[in-house]
């Protein structure tokens, strides 16, 4: 892990480099696929959180359904709370490493190029 | 089942002494060790953001869990059964939340506490002040949690059930805290919470693998014992109970019910906005580290919680629900008790001393969490308008965090009994209402401004306070913490379902009704930056 990371003291962009870079097609498209990814994935969780809670409150006999042995329902859903929870992690995961890190890189690449100082009318350093 | 049974079946005093007393040294020359320089305040506040991300993943696991997580949860599952499985869970989810949503886009924003991405494109001043506030009250109230906690668990351990002796130790802990942060700073407090982690997370993998060891790895068997050992209690109220399905303590009535929903709801809401978690995300030195950070305490917090489901259910099937709620310390004294069967005085005395440990490496994040906030929201930049030194900070720091040692003694002495994992499910509807809208609306909603963050954090704030000192946990029925006198008229014991939702709305109306729609300027630095990480700060030299 590096310890020298972009943004140290004297590089520190001014703030019409961040409204060419916020208008930047690169920047749309990253903010786009960031967000097609965590509200759908928060609204699934909550959704699935909130179904077994009510499940739980409500539904004591379901829940109390015995599945094998004395594993019943209740317990078989909490469990798969833990699997989802794991589950969700993974792929975000894998989406952030392989899809988000990537596309971030060429926002901050931009940033050390010059291209948003460019686009904001300033005489390229 | 009696005090002099108790007596005899506590293990020895002095083993459980001695082993807590090594983890301290071990744990002091440590952080003595670590600490060098903590003039500045990166070095102080955030162990100069040079945590890799799976040592602050362990860390924020040796942060989250709790004494509330070993001791509390165990005990509910142990005599309630299901429904106290169901707060692990929340728990666990809870972490979706940050991990999705707060903690990548936060570490970019920020650079030592929450305010300083709430306040970022906000007005400074009245938004900092408000979240100082709010920091200050969650870090109180979990505070008072770990603080009830370590009193019930030496009146089980070295058998002292004079509120005096009781007052003592709570006392010691608040003074260990003390010590741990203001020598230690981040990064030695960081440190504690390492090996914490490690020996609390070993210590339950070890009592879950003896528990399932018992009954032959057949988990159906251990549950069918557990509800047998429930079945023949002698209190009726207790043998009536289905602890292998939800509804033994929330199950009663459509208040118990509305009154489990809320504290679902502050559960899976408050993780994200509890600011002494956030502020954990400064120790890594960039996003990536961050995300690997969660990703490491899911793991691991998510594996204990598996644990502690053995563990509850063990208690109930080999101790018994009569001898745990006999015991001081009622029903936190489970997973102890547990211990004593499993290992004898050996593994009581280890799995006590871990307990403590637990409650001292909880209290000093908190304490590091509250004074940073104190100390670099409200005095460097409220009072002092950013014109002090950062040696000045961390001075005020460090007064802080004597001040709040002893209003943590001291209120820890008034709230010693109370059921610490509700005491904490109390700082979890404060984090959810006062702190998580104001954050997600400042990440995620550019047209979010300060009369929207000031209405919601105070409006979020006010109304879980006053509906907690109103409601049947503080006064009208015997297990409240006044049982004399009677003022409750908000039915449910966690606000959470009524104060999270109001503040989320109390955002919305308060920025429509505002005209104020903030700088284009400062809102496109702040999305730039929390989406990018341009410009944040790193790890420093050390």
């Amino acid at each position: 892990m590096s310890t020298t990371e972009i943004g140290s003291p004297g590089t520190t962009p001014d703030s019409a480099e961040f409204l060419a870079a916020q208008a930047s097609p690169e920047f749309a498209r990253l903010r786009r696929t960031l967000y097609r990814f965590i509200f759908p994935m928060t609204a699934f969780f909550l959704i699935w959180y909130a179904t077994y809670v009510l499940l739980g409150a409500f539904a004591h006999d379901f829940m109390g359904t015995k599945v094998w042995g004395n594993l019943n329902v209740g317990l078989l859903l909490g469990l798969l709370q833990f699997v989802t929870t794991f589950g969700i992690t993974g792929l975000y995961v894998r989406f952030a490493d392989r899809t988000l890190d990537p596309q971030a890189e060429i926002v901050r690449e931009h940033f050390a190029d010059g291209t948003y100082a460019a686009a904001a009318g300033k005489v390229q350093r | 089942m009696t005090t002099i049974h108790l007596a005899s079946s506590v293990g020895n005093p002095t083993a459980n002494i001695a082993i807590f007393l090594a983890f301290v040294i071990i744990t002091l020359t440590v952080v003595i060790k670590v600490s060098g320089n903590n003039k500045s305040a990166s070095q102080f506040f955030t162990g100069g953001s040079s945590f890799s991300g799976p040592q602050n993943g362990i860390a924020i696991a040796g942060d989250y869990l709790s004494a509330a997580s070993f001791l509390g949860i165990a005990g509910a599952i142990a005599v309630y059964g299901y429904d106290g499985f169901l707060y692990s869970i929340g728990f666990l989810v809870a972490w979706l939340v940050a991990l999705l949503l707060v903690a990548e886009l936060l570490r970019n924003t920020g650079r030592f506490t929450m305010a300083d991405v709430l306040s970022f494109r906000l007005k400074q001043r009245p938004v900092r002040t408000a979240a100082a506030i709010s920091t200050l009250t969650v870090s109180l109230f979990y505070l008072l949690a770990q603080m009830a906690g370590a009193g019930g668990l030496v009146a089980l351990l070295l058998d002292i059930e004079g509120r005096t002796g009781q007052s003592i130790v709570i006392a010691v802990v608040g003074i260990l805290m003390i010590v741990y942060v203001l020598i230690g700073g981040m990064k030695g407090t960081t440190w504690v919470q390492i090996i914490k982690a490690c020996l609390l997370i070993t210590g339950a993998a070890v009592m879950t693998l003896m528990v399932l060891g018992k009954v032959g790895l057949n988990v159906s068997d251990l549950f069918g014992r557990a509800q047998d050992a429930i079945s023949g209690s002698a209190d009726e109220a207790v043998a009536s109970r289905d602890v292998l399905a939800p509804g033994a303590k929330y199950g009663k009535d459509t208040t118990t019910k509305m009154d489990f929903l809320s504290l679902a709801l502050a559960l899976v809401l408050g993780t994200a906005g509890l600011p002494h978690v956030l502020m954990r995300f400064y120790t890594v030195p960039t996003a990536k580290e961050a995300r690997r950070s969660v990703v490491w305490s899911i793991g691991l917090i998510g594996a204990f919680y598996l644990f502690t489901l053995i563990l509850g259910y063990g208690a109930a099937a080999f101790v018994g629900p009569d001898k745990i709620l006999s015991a001081a310390g009622g029903e936190n004294a489970a997973a102890p008790l547990l211990a004593l069967e499993l290992g004898g005085t050996v593994l009581l005395g280890i799995i006590s001393a871990v307990a403590f440990a637990t409650i001292l490496a909880v209290v000093a994040g908190l304490a590091i969490t509250a004074s940073a906030s104190f100390a670099h929201d409200i005095y460097a930049s409220v009072i002092k308008r950013n014109q002090c030194s950062e040696e000045d900070q961390v001075r005020v720091s460090r007064y802080t965090v004597v001040v709040l040692g002893i209003l943590g003694i001291v209120l820890g002495i008034l709230a010693n009994g109370q059921n610490i994992a509700f005491l904490v499910a109390l700082a979890f509807a404060v984090a959810a209402s006062a702190n998580l809208p104001t954050i997600l609306y400042s990440l995620f909603w550019r047209r979010f401004n300060t009369r929207g963050a000031l209405w919601s954090m105070y409006g979020g704030l006010t109304a879980t306070i006053v509906l907690i000192v109103f409601s049947p946990a503080v006064s009208g029925r015997a297990s409240s913490m006044i049982p004399g006198a009677d003022f409750a008229w908000f039915p449910l014991a966690n606000p959470g379902l009524v104060s999270i939702p109001l503040a989320f709305v109390l955002g919305i109306v308060g920025t429509l009704t505002s005209r104020d729609t903030g700088s284009p300027e400062k809102n496109a630095e702040m999305e730039v930056r929390s989406l990018t990480g341009v410009g944040a700060a790193g790890a420093v030299a050390h």
